[in-house]
């Protein structure tokens, strides 16, 4: 009882700092593609450090602005919808296995808050709950233009939905398993006697899809067409303060959620090529033993290396692009990812049956 | 006050306000748009909201006075505007203006119109929700304004051009740095072309939508870059030439069908031929007088004046520097009452100084003959005309600017029927409204 | 513990469904209603069958309800409509009722006897219900996919006619 509470101690730590973090590198990666600086004035006691603590003041600032709810709301259900949101999102981090075992003083620990046997079902579960937030925000404003963007956001979320679990079938048929522990076990095993049997390369159109569908989820550039801030101005315009700051968080959480996704069941989660219990065996030969802490700590570097990589993706892709008119967007999700993702589920199924 | 939407619109749609303060209004403008689900259904455009009483004011101000007003027309390209204002005057009173005053208006017409479609294109493109290019567009830009700055003095609200000329000539490392400018220019277009171009997601969002057909733009009046990307090929550079385009090898580009992707591509093709004039016009200018050694300062100079010295060489204050005596033949005309004399001849000679009081004094000054004229250029968005009608004092009786955003916006309502709410904010955007030119 | 997240779960369900039948605004009842299909995965949960519950809750309150409360939102009814009340109608519903209330009563006292069922380690797995799914329930399966498929293309044929008009 008390292991995993500190176990969700640690990994909700981690989740929240990192995606707080988050808004750092995207301020930055987005400077450097921009030609400019970004953020750096944030400073304590003058130490600026690359503005690293800016995110800290962007934390401050959220929570001591005003917090008003507009005239003809209820009140209620108006301070409900940020945290149904943020709750249904933040949860999904417990799920997510960080490294194999830890081994303090004989005692076995798993580096994974609950190991549940239907893992990836749980996480989409929580995923589709958290739609009610942005519904319920953009109904509860009294405002047109909010309810447009609600409803549009919301559409928008359960259309990519149907995609996001179609693409996940494929990697539920190669590796025969729901628990996400036992996913990036199968994930160690060898192919060909060298390459790791990470998911990309089981799946390759699988990830492909994943990872639009993912995006749209997330309802970032080139999906955010129900935020779009300078079109109908989202469905969040009508929230000031903690609450915003609350759905500006929620963002976030939602590239690092579908980051560590996109570790732990296509690249393999926190497995480092050819590094067993005991260190490494190349497949040239060649070993190289290490003990048990390095082992797990490499685990742990390597899942925050991949997890880093896709968030860093995720905001390149961002800042690169335009965004999808509404039309073409359903065109996108419905006519071309869920064709393409029962294809996939076929072609599946047929070259495993060889 | 119900307006005509309100009363028009059936009762199950459902009525939208894009209204003045909206982030993809630039320029405070309001469309009531009347939506079935997500289709717009009919809109109506509210112009207006800028109006500042440009003609009527000047009605109350001396043709030399009213110069900085005309920058604040279309303010993202304020030299087209002064460029335009003074040759319908030069028209009227029959002025020739020296030619590298003429280059150098060319020059600064051109830079203003590359900053004016990348203005232009960076609004259309960060509303669609490419941020990037927007950010590259304006550092583009900013290099141009650079430019303009160390010449002029101001980077937005220049009123550089004077009537029979220009204010001071260019600066001594003008060739660099437009070089550099122009560098910077080609590595943006060609990074945007790389980026959107060929961009599945922007051609999705742009082609197809508000598509324009020669006719009815003819019919609504368009002109420029909207006119031209419908299939018609106008252009006043090169149908009315004024200054020196007639000399300059450029070419017009033309788009296909007149929606939103060709009226992006037309402007991006002419900025890559303004920078061809830019760069002929550097070459073929001709070289300025070189400045004069051995100057003296303004005190001594009063008092050689009074020992009866009067072609003494004065030092002039740093930021006149560029408007020196010596420099007037080739940057200003010879008609005399028509511009400001040298400082040098104001301070130290009885008939500079009376030159100088009967220019700026009410009453006297620039007189140009009675009669009417109209006189156009190319600016930005289209032809920009400029009718004065002068009843022989020195305030013009009547002053007409012919807006090209204006009859471009007049269309709006018929390129934004039919076709989703989020097409809306690109077609605006496409069609470059700036408030300034469309309200007056 | 079980017996603690049971009564909480059995309790928060029943009070939302309270709360659904008498709550005037209809999308306060659709929240309601989406709190008790949480509930009502909750005590799947509880019941080792881990996949019908993540099921339940990803097709009932993650999708259905969302349509819901679209129609809810789009039709944007302020003040919630009231009934038709007609006073003869209270005494069969009564008798309807208490009818409803015995044959629970019999069916509960045969449940509340523990079962051997659910202490199968496999019970609800995916696997087992896959099995029984495509083997021996497989005509009830087929048949109601059939039937979501009518429903949709009515739900299309209505809206078409009504685009044509």
């Amino acid at each position: 009882m008390i292991e995993a509470l500190i176990k969700f101690l640690c990994a909700i730590v981690w989740f929240l700092l990192l995606s707080l973090y988050l808004t750092w590198a995207e301020r930055k990666e987005s400077a450097v593609m921009q030609d400019r600086v970004g953020a750096n004035r944030a400073n304590f006691f003058g130490f600026r450090i690359l503005g690293l603590f800016q995110p800290l003041a962007d934390a401050i600032k959220m929570m001591t602005k005003e917090d008003f709810t507009p005239a003809f709301s209820k009140r209620f259900l108006h301070n409900l919808a940020p945290f149904l949101s943020f709750f249904f999102v933040a949860v999904t981090i417990s799920t997510i296995p960080f490294g194999s075992h830890l081994m303090i003083g004989g005692k076995e620990f798993r580096l994974q808050v609950i190991d549940l046997n239907v893992g990836i079902l749980f996480v989409l579960a929580l995923l589709a709950l958290s739609i009610y937030g942005v519904i319920l925000s953009g109904w509860v404003s009294n405002n047109r233009w909010t309810l447009l963007g609600g409803l549009r956001g919301s559409a928008q979320l359960i259309s990519y939905e149907v995609a996001l679990g179609l693409s996940l079938i494929g990697i539920i048929m190669v590796f025969p398993s729901l628990k996400f522990s036992e996913i990036v076990g199968f994930q160690s095993e060898l192919l060909f006697g060298w390459l790791p049997k990470w998911g990309v390369f089981l799946q390759p159109l699988g990830l492909i899809i994943f990872l639009m569908a993912a995006m749209a989820e997330s309802e970032r550039v080139p999906f955010d067409l129900p935020e779009g801030e300078s079109e109908i101005v989202g469905f969040f315009t009508e929230y000031g303060g903690l609450k915003y700051g609350l759905y500006m968080f929620t963002d976030f959480m939602k590239v690092l959620i579908i980051a560590c996704l996109l570790t732990t069941l296509f690249f393999g989660g926190y497995h480092v090529p050819w590094l067993y219990a005991d260190g490494f065996h190349f497949p040239w030969g060649g070993d190289w033993l290490l003990p048990h802490g390095i082992v797990v700590l490499f685990q742990v570097i390597m899942f925050n290396l991949k997890v880093f990589f896709f968030c860093w993706l995720q905001i390149l892709i961002r800042w690169t692009y335009p965004r999808f008119r509404y039309d073409q967007l359903m065109d996108f999700g419905w006519k071309f990812l869920i064709p393409l993702s029962l294809f996939n589920i076929a072609a599946t199924a047929v070259l495993m049956s060889l | 006050m119900t307006t005509r939407i309100q009363k028009e619109a059936r009762k199950e749609s459902l009525l939208i306000n894009m209204g003045p303060s909206h982030p993809a209004m630039h320029g405070t403008i309001r469309i009531m748009l009347e939506l079935d689900g997500e289709k717009v259904r009919n809109s109506e455009v509210e112009v207006g909201y800028l109006h500042r009483g440009f003609e009527k004011t000047c009605e109350n101000k001396t043709y030399f006075n009213l110069l900085p007003y005309t920058d604040r027309l279309n303010y993202v390209s304020p030299l087209i505007n002064n460029v335009g204002y003074v040759m319908t005057i030069e028209k009227l009173m029959d002025i020739k203006v020296p030619e590298r005053a003429q280059y150098i208006r060319v020059i600064m017409s051109e830079l203003s119109r590359i900053s004016d479609h990348l203005t232009a294109l960076a609004a259309m493109t960060m509303e669609c929700g490419a941020f990037t290019v927007f950010l590259y567009y304006i550092k583009a830009r900013e290099e141009i304004w650079n430019v303009i700055e160390k010449t002029t003095g101001a980077r937005m609200t220049t009123s550089y051009i004077r009537i029979g000329g220009v204010r001071t000539d260019l600066h001594p490392d003008f060739k660099t740095d437009v070089a550099k400018a122009m560098k910077v220019t080609r590595d943006v277009l060609r990074d945007v072309k790389g980026l959107l171009d060929k961009n599945k997601i922007w051609i999705d969002r742009t082609r197809g939508v508000a598509v324009v057909s020669p006719d009815m733009a003819i019919n609504y009046g368009f002109t420029g870059p909207c006119l031209r990307a419908s299939g018609v090929k106008y252009d006043v550079r090169k149908a009315h030439p004024y200054l020196v385009y007639d000399r300059l090898d450029f070419i017009v580009p033309l788009g296909e069908k007149g929606d939103n992707y060709d009226r992006y591509m037309v402007r991006m093709k002419e900025m890559e031929q303004s920078l061809r004039i830019v760069e002929q016009c550097v070459e073929k200018i001709p070289e300025s007088v070189p400045e004069v050694k051995g100057k003296i300062e303004p005190a001594e100079a009063i008092k050689a004046s009074r020992a009866r010295k009067p072609d003494a060489k004065i030092k002039l204050s740093p930021n006149l520097k560029g408007s020196e005596k010596e420099k007037y033949p080739s940057i200003l005309t010879d008609s005399k009452g028509v511009k400001v004399p040298p400082k040098e001849d104001t301070y130290t000679g009885i008939e500079g100084l009376i030159n100088h009081f009967k220019f700026f004094m009410r009453g006297h000054g620039i007189r140009p003959p009675k009669g009417e004229v109209y006189f156009s250029v190319e600016g930005g968005s289209g032809e920009l005309g400029y009718y004065i009608v002068s009843d022989g004092t020195d305030q013009p009786y009547r002053l007409h600017l012919r807006g090209p955003c204006f009859h471009i916006v007049s269309a709006l309502e018929e390129m934004i029927k039919g076709h989703y709410i989020a097409d809306v904010i690109p077609t605006f955007g496409s069609t470059n409204m700036i408030g300034g030119e469309l309200d007056r | 513990m079980a017996v603690f997240l049971f009564i909480l779960l059995s309790l928060t369900c029943i009070g939302s469904i309270l709360g659904m039948i008498l709550s005037k605004n209809q999308a306060h009842s659709a929240l309601y209603l989406i709190l008790a299909f949480v509930c009502t995965g909750g005590l799947f949960g509880l019941m080792s069958a881990p996949f019908i519950a993540a099921v339940q809750i990803i097709i009932y309150a993650g999708a259905i309800m969302v349509l819901f409360i679209f129609v809810i939102m789009m039709i944007d009814i302020r003040k919630g409509l009231s009934p038709e009340r007609k006073k003869w109608i209270l005494y069969p519903s009564l008798g309807i009722g208490l009818v409803l209330i015995i044959e629970l009563i019999f069916i509960l006292s045969n449940t509340l006897v523990p079962s051997k069922a659910g202490t199968i380690e496999s019970f609800g797995s995916p696997k087992t219900l896959g099995k029984v799914l495509f083997t021996k329930y497989l005509y009830p399966f087929e048949i109601t996919s059939v039937l979501i498929i009518a429903a949709l293309v009515g739900a299309i044929v209505l809206v078409k006619k009504k685009e044509e008009k």
